[in-house]
């Protein structure tokens, strides 16, 4: 699924800017297989849904190319495209019913009416509508509006579907629901999908591939495993999942380890080295929560005490604020076996692996 | 699992029944919303539903000369028609009193209403009087009162005269609306067509319909595209245009009306410029002006912004979105404006139809200005009654038919578009 060599979408070079002063999107390349559920994932402002509407047909990019199945389409108007999208706030005609907005994409396409109504009501059955055909989109909930919008989006059987955060008007266990829905309809049907998000545990849960983007750049291309255990760089790291940072300078490299010596004297750490170069280069270490291990001086090859700040109950585990190494932020998350009897105040002592503090850019 | 659904009245915690307590709640809220609307109906009745309500009963009302002649009138109903040529000295008797004791002022109006039905009246009945004056101060006794009146005018031996007097025994009377449409009655009461240099008001009618299908349908092709371009442009020119699309507003109505008088005559801008740049010869200028051309040109212009406004604000709230959509889902832009866009603007454009419609149906100083004579519409024949001819009669019944009309177009509209649809801003 993951063959790029083949890739359906390509992105060659795109450049975007609007005023011809600030790039919105940076020499972007980024290649999707067929049948691959892409994410772009980033804060607002970072290029993504730009990225989406130059691929939907909506902007031209100012310097590159696109290509849908090895052709260039930057010529290729939006209706022409044969791209579904599924857009923010769904786009639904509301003077049409949910049937009529159905078939309108069938309609301009010349399909006969019996072929029209068979496909209408099978991408009905398929997000779980049949009987809402003659209803108003004003006349639905939230949730069956995205459905219609996503089955819309869908019905023309289109080689290529685009959705610019569908789900971010809907309240949150609607959205954990669609999120699944969107992955089994996926699965089912195997259509490629360039999703776009800015919320992280969405492109997590649904994602074969996540492209993180800040800044019109794309930071990093992965898979949701990978771009969470092994971020690249601080920002991906900082994005995606909690993460605890400590600054140090780089004092000795040792093939793909080095030492880092933490500012203000705390001490030195063993790390990975990711995104540093060279000695006395100055860095940023990465440590997800769940890898410090607590009381437990044996395990590990870095170890370090810290206070307890602030211990926040949460019902299978306990979220335990440190001040670490200077570093009042440091999280740890304790699982609630019921051996965990220290207060607020107290010393604890936490310990880590170097393979699992990562060195990359401050 | 047994489920009971009581019947009984539901009750509040203390026992009072539960509508009763809502109303009592409710009861100050409702009050505070009347009082804060009273002053307003009440502006409303005074100023709308009471004249308005008089002009309807003015367009129907007939007992003014009832009160002047009861008496004549009271035996010219015994008068059977097919046995006398001539109605009985009973009737000749009560008119000779009626004349000689009856108030001059009362008279003279009930005249001006008597020569709506049949023209020679006022002449006839104001020489009459002064004879039968002069027979009262002689203090005489008249054997005949029919063969006096006929000895005073032997136009009172002509039957026509009398059989006139039939429309207006009623207190209540059709006659204006009848006269409105060109209609009147002939001497046996029924409705018959005007003379034909008479007839001006059908012919104003349908002028007036001409000119205001033709100005709302203009407003529509030229506030559309400006509508749209308002919606859509940057805040700060749409601001920019948005004052242009006001800027008529702010100034006297009377001044625009004159403005284009100014441009559109014959020695006016517009055919100099054409003159100058040889596309008309001097002596081919275009009367552009005082015709039914000039009334169309300057009332789309003073009407616009009643279409414009309504459209852009139903255009305003259309997601940008949807046109996108439309044109992701295959369809080429035309059909997306046709079958996506336009069916969302249809309550702004049936707003500003209606608006522009009905106020185009009863305008009246610009066509009055720029009309010429036949430019005229319905509204400059009401004010030439009102004013000059004073026969409020009509003037009220040409009011009222408009106010008919306004009432179907509002209902055939209801019917089609419905007027929950209809969108103002």
């Amino acid at each position: 699924m993951n063959d790029t060599s083949q890739s359906f979408v390509k992105f060659e070079k795109i450049d975007k800017s609007y005023d011809g002063e600030v790039l919105v999107v940076k020499n972007l390349n980024l290649d999707i297989a067929k049948g691959e559920f892409v994410t772009m994932l980033g804060p607002s402002g970072s290029g993504k849904t730009t990225t989406l509407m130059m691929l939907a047909g909506f902007e031209t990019p100012t310097n590159g190319e696109i290509f849908l199945d090895t052709k260039p389409i930057s010529k290729i108007p939006p209706y022409e495209r044969e791209i579904g999208m599924v857009f923010q706030n769904y786009a639904l005609f509301p003077h049409m019913t949910v049937a009529e907005n159905l078939s309108f994409p069938l309609e301009v396409r010349k399909i006969s009416k019996p072929d029209i109504k068979e496909k209408v009501q099978k991408a009905l059955d398929m997000v779980e509508l049949g009987n809402f055909g003659t209803r108003f989109p004003a006349q639905l909930s939230g949730g069956q509006q995205q459905r219609v919008a996503l089955a819309r989006a869908l019905v023309f059987e289109p080689r290529l579907v685009l959705m610019d955060e569908p789900l971010g008007a809907l309240d949150k266990n609607l959205r954990e629901q669609m999120q699944y829905e969107i992955k089994h309809i996926h699965d089912r049907i195997g259509i490629t999908v360039v999703y776009v998000t800015h919320d992280q545990s969405e492109a997590l849960t649904m994602s074969n591939r996540i492209a993180v983007f800040n800044d019109g750049v794309v930071q990093q291309l992965s898979t949701p495993d990978i771009l969470y255990e092994k971020p690249e760089n601080s920002f991906v790291a900082k994005f995606i999942g909690e993460n605890n940072t400590l600054n140090g300078v780089v004092r000795e490299v040792n093939g793909s380890s080095c030492t880092v010596e933490l500012d203000g004297g705390f001490g030195i750490v063993k790390a990975l080295k990711i995104n540093v170069n060279e000695v006395g280069e100055k860095t940023q270490l990465s440590i997800r929560p769940e890898r410090v291990s607590i009381d437990n001086s044996a395990s590990g090859s870095n170890n370090f005490s810290g206070k307890i700040e602030e211990l926040i109950y949460l019902g299978d585990h306990i979220r335990a604020r440190l001040d670490v190494c200077g570093n009042n932020e440091f999280i740890v998350k304790v699982p609630n076996e019921g051996s965990f009897n220290h207060k607020e105040g107290d010393e604890l002592k936490l310990s880590w692996n170097s393979e699992d503090v990562r060195a990359l850019d401050l | 699992m047994e489920v009971t659904i009581s019947t009984a009245e539901l009750l509040t915690t203390d026992g009072i029944p539960l509508k009763q307590s809502l109303r009592k709640a409710e009861r100050r809220n409702k009050l505070r919303a009347f009082l804060l609307v009273f002053p307003l109906l009440l502006f409303i009745f005074v100023t709308f539903v009471m004249p308005i309500g008089d002009m309807l009963l003015r367009s129907v009302d007939d007992s003014q000369i009832n009160s002047v002649f009861p008496n004549t009138f009271d035996e010219y109903k015994n008068w059977d028609k097919g046995a006398d040529e001539l109605p009985p000295e009973e009737v000749y008797k009560s008119l000779f009193f009626e004349l000689a004791n009856g108030d001059k002022r009362q008279i003279g109006k009930a005249l001006t209403r008597m020569n709506y039905a049949k023209s020679g009246w006022k002449s006839l009945i104001k020489k009459t009087t002064r004879e039968i004056k002069k027979i009262v101060k002689k203090g005489e006794e008249p054997v005949s009162y029919k063969d006096t009146f006929i000895n005073i005018n032997k136009l009172w031996a002509d039957p026509t005269y009398w059989y006139s007097f039939n429309q207006m025994v009623k207190d209540r009377s059709s006659i204006y609306y009848w006269n409105a449409l060109d209609r009147t009655f002939d001497e046996e009461g029924d409705v018959v067509l005007q003379d034909e240099k008479r007839r001006m008001y059908i012919k104003t009618w349908l002028r007036t319909f001409k000119v205001s299908v033709y100005v709302t349908i203009f407003c529509l092709i030229l506030g559309f595209p400006v509508a749209h371009l308002l919606a859509n442009l940057p805040l700060r020119y749409s601001n920019l245009l948005m004052i242009f699309v006001l800027l008529p507003f702010w100034t006297s109505l009377l001044v625009r009306t004159t403005a284009w008088i100014v441009m559109l005559q014959q020695n006016g801008v517009i055919n100099g410029i054409l003159v100058w740049l040889g596309v008309i010869s001097d002596d081919g200028r275009i009367q552009m002006v005082y015709n039914e051309v000039g009334t169309l040109i300057a009332m789309t212009q003073i009407l616009l912004p009643f279409m414009i406004l309504p459209l852009y604000s139903v255009m305003r709230v259309i997601p940008k979105s949807h046109m996108r959509a439309a044109q992701n889902l295959g369809a080429k832009p035309v059909t997306a404006f046709l079958r996506v866009y336009l069916p969302q603007t249809i309550p702004g454009i049936s707003a500003g139809g209606l608006l522009v419609f009905v106020l185009a149906i009863g305008y009246f100083i610009t066509p009055e200005l720029v009309g010429g004579k036949d430019g005229k519409l319905i509204g400059s024949w009401i004010a030439y009654h009102l004013k000059t001819t004073l026969n409020w009669g009509l003037c009220a019944a040409l009011g009222a038919i408009l106010l008919g009309i306004m009432l179907i177009f509002y209902w055939l509209y209801n019917k089609i578009v419905g007027i929950d649809n209809i969108k103002l801003g």
